[in-house]
């Protein structure tokens, strides 16, 4: 019957009702929906991090990550085979070079990033394999053809067809250049990735380079990023070789996992200020309750009802309201990412700002239970917690007192 | 002899021992010195209001025996709904003591005061009786429910006691839809649904027109009678004095007349 009161309680003043709920509501909804957008906004971080050459996983010579020069490159990947053929089924792996370069042509030159690919086995990886948008993507033997960024075509002013001059440190030390043709353009989700890199095969990069067989890298992508540190443990455990040494992303990416880290506090500190807001409504709105009701509490006193019991009832007023709040709040929050999820919001208006925090310009909101989970359990408990402050007032009522109120 | 069992009853109350338990054996063993259902001796309660001490109660010393219909009377400030709230236990006295069913109130802590209050006491108020969100039914209910009655038996009870006081046919009706009369008449059968020693009525027929007020003093009469339930009211209603087999005449704080019929 405590709980029948409260229920019908809360409906004595229905407009008060739906004020404190379409608070709720509008609470625990902005708790989701933002807290999904950031999850997305990290997620898509994540995802491009991983997708621009750096995968989940990576063998690198142990010397190489700090000092990434080409006298560091892995000097026999032949020799990982095995072990990349005991790879969970649904992995793929790629051997590329990543140096430094400078391009040139007769207008500009610039630094850049030169990839030498293995252009089957890359396009399963990383961003480029769906990224050429103009010509075409490299072939397998194509010793001659490059493909680059429309931002870096828009930079030299050229276009499909023309040439362009390659420089970097040969394995012998002297200046290794070689001229590419332009076949294919691509763009990327960051414009600065478009300016960054440049793709020729691998045989190309190691005829330039000298390289012989060499490459800088391997890398891996898994089917859940989230099996990355048991992978790379296995992967540790099968080689022998003291000078190859494996990443995971979170190693290769220290920042982006940092930033991640930052957003699950970000997440919180929303929770806790949306929560803020919404509790003093909450509060005020069951003390309003409390104190025109003073004489019927006298009354319930009055009757023998332990003061335990008037904060049961007044708990349950609350209950109710924060438990349609609730439930009204995650159905839409849920149907907002919903709504979201195929299109995303684009925000390319903002493009470059966003590229400056290495966000993308389209953001897909991204639904995290534990992030469902904390919000429900802020707005649940939390509440309850507050509202012990009306309920203890109105349980501390004495009968004659409250009976004589008016 | 009496006290020393009124000492180890109340050191097992104190030391958590179930309440109702506490209550059933406190009455089997005063039962048979239980001539007096309230005793009064030299009650005094002053009021404070800023720095004026008003004096409700002027050392009421008053006994009502078991079974009585007995009526509090006196002009405004006398002390009536004071004396009346003292007998309850909804309010203590500064001075004197005060037994009810052989209970000394004023050595009762607040949760044994509310436990007195849910087994042994009905109330019957002058307005705001009954709680608006509950049924009828519910209401009368609502004691049993506090005390532990299984849902079948508290429903039956209900019903049959609302049945009682001609109210038949309305258990589901919410108090905003009855009329004064009826609502009084629940409250009456709330009071009186659990067999509590003694009902207090604080004014209970000033809200009600003369017609309904005296169908509300014979019903409360025959409950008198039928359920042996004492029954104390205040009032300044001329009416309901009439009814009272014993009047209690107020003045001040003070007893200053008190008739049997």
């Amino acid at each position: 019957m405590i709980l029948q009161m409260g229920w019908r309680n809360i409906w004595r003043n229905k407009r008060r009702t739906a004020v404190i709920l379409v608070a709720v509501i509008i609470g625990v909804w902005a708790m989701i929906f933002m807290g999904a957008l950031m999850r997305g906004i990290a997620d898509q971080m994540v995802k491009n991090s991983i997708a621009t050459l750096t995968g989940h996983i990576q063998l690198q010579d142990a010397a190489f990550r700090n000092d990434p020069v080409i006298e560091h490159f892995l000097k026999a990947p032949d020799k990982l085979a095995p072990v990349l053929g005991r790879l969970p089924a649904d992995a793929r792996w790629t051997q590329r070079i990543r140096v430094n370069a400078v391009a040139a042509n007769a207008r500009h030159s610039d630094g850049v990033v030169l990839a030498g690919i293995d252009p089957g086995r890359e396009a399963k990886i990383s961003f480029i394999g769906d990224a050429v948008y103009q010509g075409r993507y490299l072939g397998e033997d194509d010793l001659n053809g490059i493909i680059v960024g429309r931002a870096l075509l828009e930079k030299f002013e050229t276009r499909l067809g023309h040439k362009l001059v390659l420089m970097s440190q040969g394995a012998d030390g002297e200046i290794a250049s070689r001229a590419f043709r332009i076949v294919g353009v691509f763009r990327a989700e960051l414009q600065s990735t478009e300016k960054q890199f440049v793709f020729v095969t691998l045989p190309a990069a190691q005829q330039m380079l000298k390289t012989g067989d060499e490459v800088s890298e391997i890398a891996i992508l898994l089917g859940n990023y989230r099996d990355a540190a048991a992978v790379a443990n296995s992967i540790r455990a099968g080689i022998t070789d003291q000078t190859v040494t494996v990443y995971t992303w979170q190693q290769l990416l220290p920042l982006v996992s940092s930033i991640m880290k930052m957003y699950d506090g970000f997440i919180l500190v929303w929770f806790i200020v949306v929560f803020i807001a919404m509790g003093f409504g909450l509060v005020n709105t069951i003390l309003m309750a409390v104190f025109e009701r003073v004489r019927e509490f006298g009354l319930l006193r009055s009757l023998g009802m332990k003061p335990r019991l008037v904060v049961a009832e007044v708990l349950a007023e609350s209950f109710f309201l924060l438990a349609i709040g609730t439930l009204v709040g995650n159905l839409l929050g849920l149907a907002s990412v919903w709504l979201l999820s195929g299109s995303g919001i684009d925000l390319s208006a903002f493009a470059q700002g966003m590229e400056f925090a290495g966000m993308s310009r389209i953001i897909i909101p991204v639904v995290y239970v534990r992030d469902v989970v904390s919000a429900d359990l802020t707005v649940f408990l939390l509440g309850l917690l507050i509202s012990l402050y009306p309920a203890v007032k109105a349980a501390r009522f004495t009968p004659v007192e409250a009976m004589a109120h008016t | 002899m009496l006290s020393m069992v009124n000492f180890i009853l109340h050191t097992w109350f104190f030391s958590g021992v179930s309440f109702a338990f506490y209550f059933i054996l406190h009455t089997c063993l005063y039962a048979e010195h239980k001539m007096n259902i309230v005793e009064c001796r030299d009650v005094k309660k002053v009021y404070h209001q800023g720095h004026l001490a008003v004096t409700a109660l002027d050392g009421i010393t008053l006994a009502i025996e078991q079974g009585g219909f007995v009526a509090l009377a006196g002009p405004s400030g006398s002390g009536k709904t004071t004396l009346l709230n003292i007998i309850g236990g909804l309010d203590r006295a500064d001075e004197g003591s005060v037994t009810l069913d052989g209970n000394a109130l004023g050595e009762m802590s607040e949760a044994m005061l509310a436990e007195l209050r849910l087994r042994k006491v009905g109330f019957v108020f002058q307005s705001f009786n009954l709680i608006p969100v509950l049924s009828a039914v519910e209401n009368v209910e609502f004691g049993m429910l506090l005390q532990g009655v299984p849902a079948a038996e508290r429903r039956q009870r209900a019903w049959a006691m609302l049945d009682d006081v001609g109210l038949a046919g309305l258990y589901h009706r919410r108090p905003s839809e009855l009329s004064g009369g009826q609502q009084q008449r629940v409250a009456v059968a709330r009071a009186i649904v659990s067999d509590p020693a003694i009902v207090l009525a604080d004014e209970p027929t000033a809200n009600l027109d003369s017609a309904t007020g005296k169908g509300l003093l014979e019903l409360m009469l025959r409950m008198n009678e039928t359920k042996k339930a004492t029954f104390i009211f205040s009032t300044h209603d001329k009416m309901v004095m009439d009814f009272a087999r014993r009047l209690v005449m107020l003045r001040d704080g003070k007893v200053v007349e008190d008739t049997r019929k």
